[in-house]
């Protein structure tokens, strides 16, 4: 009893954890801009694409929603050089990272695109807007303002999550906090730093989404 | 280096078994502590609202592998030793109360409020008025999300393997430390998972297509 804590070890290795810091929002960007790529192209697919791929996008997302992303990230990990295909520990985690957030991102456009009233989309075809400007105002920017919160909560997720690829030695903050910790066997004070970074980063990240969502969107508090 | 025999399925099947526990331990004590806190989010004293709120808020923005690690590290320090499972379990209960304090809380949160005015005006105590009025009303509501989350936590039981506790994730790795045959081994974890994690996703979605009938209605 009587645990003495001792920031101050851990502390003096902060440059360490803003490098596992940048390190995890690297690789949670890269992964979230991939993922919306997927996203975008596989809500596009299982929406107006032909039948056997549309349901192939369909598998692919129930599979990855209902399995841990820890074990997608052994399969890749494992996986991929079993297969001939070298890769690292970090080009693992983000290409896991990617088709993880992908699956999501699928169901959230989807959901977007689907929430567009034919009705709309035929009243601008009446009051003869262009294709591209029905694509863009009709269908696009009411899809993203449906999505965006949900979209934007999924990427404050994906680098809550990216934690998880320390397990397979990636570089990022929670492996920072595993090297650290074991340093000088100070794992209570390692983690307790490393979380109020990730608390820290979530918190902003929400909160940046939350005023761009109120910048971009200005247009729909008037109607 | 030995191949995947059948002696290694058998291993990993066997393992569900702490797979589930693991969620239904999570599940069981999450849910009572959020089942105390989630009425108090739309308590009349602010600072109890704000309290709850931040403690879900907090649990939610926390990653799951974090919170495990400093329950497993920390309890020691107040004289509490804890074995890999009993980490666990504390920590995915902490997470589940701090997703289900939100989810059930919404949920009294979206009962109309014309159902407590008349049980007001009935004479319904408070407590009553929640016992009878509002709860039975949420339980609908929030029973959808709630089954949602049962997979985010099946799913989320994995990284008890991280903390070096035996479960299907974990069981999965031994066996692939033996045979190195990486995609046969995690193919059928991860099929393992789907099978529990599946049902309960569509459980969930019909459940919610129901509901919004309900409310159309």
């Amino acid at each position: 009893m009587g645990y003495q804590f001792r920031f101050d070890l851990v502390l003096a290795h902060w440059p360490a954890f803003v490098e596992g810091a940048m390190a995890t929002l690297i690789i949670s960007v890269v992964a979230s801009v991939l993922g919306l790529l997927i996203g975008v192209a596989g809500a596009l697919v299982r929406s107006y694409g032909p039948r056997p791929l549309s349901v192939l996008v369909g598998v692919y997302v129930e599979v990855i929603r209902n399995t841990p992303f820890l074990v997608q990230l052994f399969i890749v990990y494992f996986g991929l050089p079993a297969i001939g295909i070298k890769a690292d520990a970090n080009l693992s985690a983000v290409s896991a990272m990617a088709i993880n957030v992908g699956a999501y991102a699928t169901e959230i456009v989807r959901a977007g695109l689907a929430s567009i009233p034919r009705g709309q989309i035929e009243a601008a075809a009446a009051l003869g807007l262009r294709p591209y400007q029905i694509f863009i105002h009709v269908m696009l920017v009411p899809a993203a303002r449906t999505i965006f919160s949900a979209l934007t909560g999924q990427f404050t997720l994906v680098m809550l999550t990216s934690s998880v690829v320390s397990a397979v030695s990636a570089t990022d903050l929670a492996g920072v906090a595993n090297r650290v910790a074991a340093i000088g066997f100070r794992h209570l004070e390692a983690y307790s730093i490393a979380t109020v970074i990730y608390l820290a980063m979530a918190l902003a990240i929400s909160g940046m989404f939350s005023l761009l969502s109120r910048r971009l969107f200005r247009y729909a508090r008037q109607g | 280096m030995r191949s995947f025999a059948e002696s290694d399925v058998a291993y990993i099947l066997l393992s569900v078994r702490w797979t589930l526990l693991l969620s239904m331990l999570a599940l069981a004590f999450g849910g009572a502590f959020a089942a105390l806190l989630s009425p108090l989010t739309t308590h009349p004293n602010k600072a109890l609202r704000v309290a709850v709120n931040m403690f879900a808020i907090l649990g939610q923005s926390t990653p799951l592998l974090m919170l495990l690690f400093l329950v497993f590290f920390g309890l020691p320090i107040i004289g509490v030793t804890v074995s890999a499972w009993w980490a666990a379990c504390v920590g995915l209960a902490i997470h589940s109360a701090a997703f289900l304090v939100s989810i059930w809380g919404e949920s009294i949160g979206a009962v109309p409020k014309g159902q407590s005015e008349a049980a007001e005006a009935l004479g319904l105590s408070p407590l009553q008025t929640l016992r009878l009025v509002i709860i039975p009303q949420a339980m609908r509501i929030a029973l959808p999300p709630t089954v949602g989350f049962c997979v985010q936590l099946i799913k989320g039981t994995s990284l008890a393997s991280i903390i070096g506790f035996v479960e299907l994730t974990r069981a999965g790795q031994i066996v692939n430390n033996a045979t190195f045959e990486p995609l046969k081994v995690f193919a059928l974890v991860a099929a393992l998972y789907f099978a529990m994690c599946w049902p309960l996703s569509l459980l969930g979605a019909h459940l919610e297509s129901k509901l919004a009938r309900a409310v159309a209605r």
